[in-house]
């Protein structure tokens, strides 16, 4: 690992002057992506900017019809939550399938959904509920932060400082798992809410993305049936030793028919 | 960068000089001289170094060492008592649940963890919680039985033959 300066501050305000003060600094939240890939030597940060001191960003509100949860809550307090188990009961479902356990003692939502790895958990629910990011400059419908393979709409020197997910009628998120890193190879999300169906997509392209035939499909009956005829395109989606494209586009089928059975 | 990181170490406070980049597991084996903690991969997956921060289970090659400065940290000598085994390594050492032992104190300190959050794991569970401990010999059916009865000891309960010794 490359060396850097490690920087603990207690304030927004002075985050920000760190990490503009510094062209090469980066944000560590739990660390479960950012140290790996330190210890490969794959990125070279002048300065750490470590999240962990600024407690506002920490915590789980109950909006009434949306949960607010803040960029620093690691995913067992997701998992563990009262408010969410009732709000959002598949949310605390998805972060339960993150990982492992000492993953989800340390790694954040912020820090999952700023990193937006094609392969995470997240992002489906994020895109899948029609959440709203929260940065410390403005808030980003979830359909514009999600813009590519480890791209999203944040600018270097914003953070995102919380999440709010409005809460459905009902929700499931169905993955199926590579059993090695426990990423997702196909991750659906579907969730029945006020504005109509949604339906989210992990791991099977570059990026999180909705699939609108299922969700029109689904509008009009709310059955697994409903949507069995409606055949994925491969083209662009992930190919690699776990799967390929061909695989990957028939597990959406699976799992999103039986993400809508799961909705109960 | 040199910063001195002052934190508790199995119940003891101890000061050490580190740089930015050194991680929590190479503070405690190489400057503490606690070998326990074992490094069995370099991609965070197989669980070997767990230790528990503030009580919680972690692991120590994800962790850098300036971000366990203040906090409490447990490592798998900081767990018998004395010479007396803590019940969970009693039941590992009762179960035949380790061959060569690399992974064994990152399983006891997740088992532990486990424990603290559901002092009566099923068979499944405890499954479940061991996705992040990887264990190359065993094949864990006794690593499993190991944290069944340890659980059930920790909670008072005499050592039982959880599962039979039939094969699951
Ligand atoms: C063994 C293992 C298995 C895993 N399995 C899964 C899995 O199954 N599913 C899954 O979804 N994930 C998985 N992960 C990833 C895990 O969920 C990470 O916690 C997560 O991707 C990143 O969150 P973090 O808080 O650790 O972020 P960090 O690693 O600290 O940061 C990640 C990136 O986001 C940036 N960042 C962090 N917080 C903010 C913020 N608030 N605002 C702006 N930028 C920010 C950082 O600068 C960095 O670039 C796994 C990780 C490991 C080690
Ligand atoms: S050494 Fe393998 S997870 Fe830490
Ligand atoms: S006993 Fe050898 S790796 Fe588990």
């Amino acid at each position: 690992m490359y060396e850097f300066n490690y920087h603990q501050p207690t304030s927004l305000d002075e985050v920000a002057r760190l990490l503009g003060a510094n062209e090469e600094a980066k944000i560590v939240a739990g660390g479960m992506t950012l140290v790996p890939t330190l210890k490969f030597r794959l990125a070279k940060p002048s300065d750490l900017v470590d999240l962990v001191g600024i407690s506002s960003l920490r915590g789980i509100t109950d909006a009434g019809d949306a949960l607010v949860i803040g960029a620093m809550t690691r995913h067992a307090e997701v998992e563990r939550s009262p408010l969410v188990k009732q709000g959002i009961p598949a949310l605390a479902a998805l972060a339960h399938v993150i990982g492992d356990p000492a993953v989800r003692n340390r790694g954040t939502i912020g820090g999952s959904i700023s990193n937006n790895d094609p392969a995470a958990d997240y992002p489906a629910a994020v895109v899948g509920l029609g959440g709203t990011v929260q940065t410390t400059r403005r808030e980003i419908a979830a359909d514009n932060f999600f813009t590519g393979m480890f791209e999203t709409a944040l600018d270097r020197t914003e953070i995102v400082t919380a999440v709010r997910l409005p809460k459905p009628q009902a929700a499931c998120y169905m993955k199926f798992k590579n059993p090695a890193s426990r990423y997702a190879i196909v991750g659906v999300f579907v969730a029945r809410t006020g504005g109509g169906v949604r339906v989210a997509v992990t791991g099977a392209g570059p990026c999180v993305f909705r699939v609108p035939e299922m969700e029109a499909a689904l509008a009009r009956s709310f059955t697994p049936d409903a949507i069995k005829d409606i055949a994925i395109p491969q083209d662009g989606l992930n190919s690699d030793i776990h799967a390929s494209a061909e695989y990957r586009a028939h597990l959406v089928g699976v799992m999103a028919r039986r993400a809508v059975a799961g909705c109960g | 960068m040199q910063k001195t990181v002052s934190l508790t170490v199995n119940g003891k406070p101890v000061s050490a000089t580190v740089e930015g980049r050194t991680l929590l597991v190479q503070l405690l084996r190489e400057q503490l001289g606690l070998t326990g903690t074992h490094v069995g991969c370099d991609t965070s997956q197989c669980g070997a170094c767990v230790v528990h921060v503030d009580g919680e289970a972690v692991k120590a090659c994800t962790l850098l060492a300036v971000q366990a400065d203040g906090h409490s940290v447990l490592t798998i000598e900081g767990v018998a008592t004395g010479d007396t085994l803590h019940p969970m390594q009693e039941a590992f050492r009762n179960n035949h649940a380790l061959q060569c032992g690399f992974c064994t104190p990152g399983m006891v300190m997740s088992a532990l963890d486990l424990v603290k959050n559901n002092p009566n794991p099923t068979e499944r569970e405890i499954r479940e919680y061991l996705e992040g401990n990887l264990c190359r010999c065993t094949g864990y059916h006794n690593i499993v039985l190991a944290i069944a009865e340890g659980a059930a000891v920790m909670r008072g309960e005499p050592a039982p033959n959880v599962y039979g010794t039939a094969a699951e």
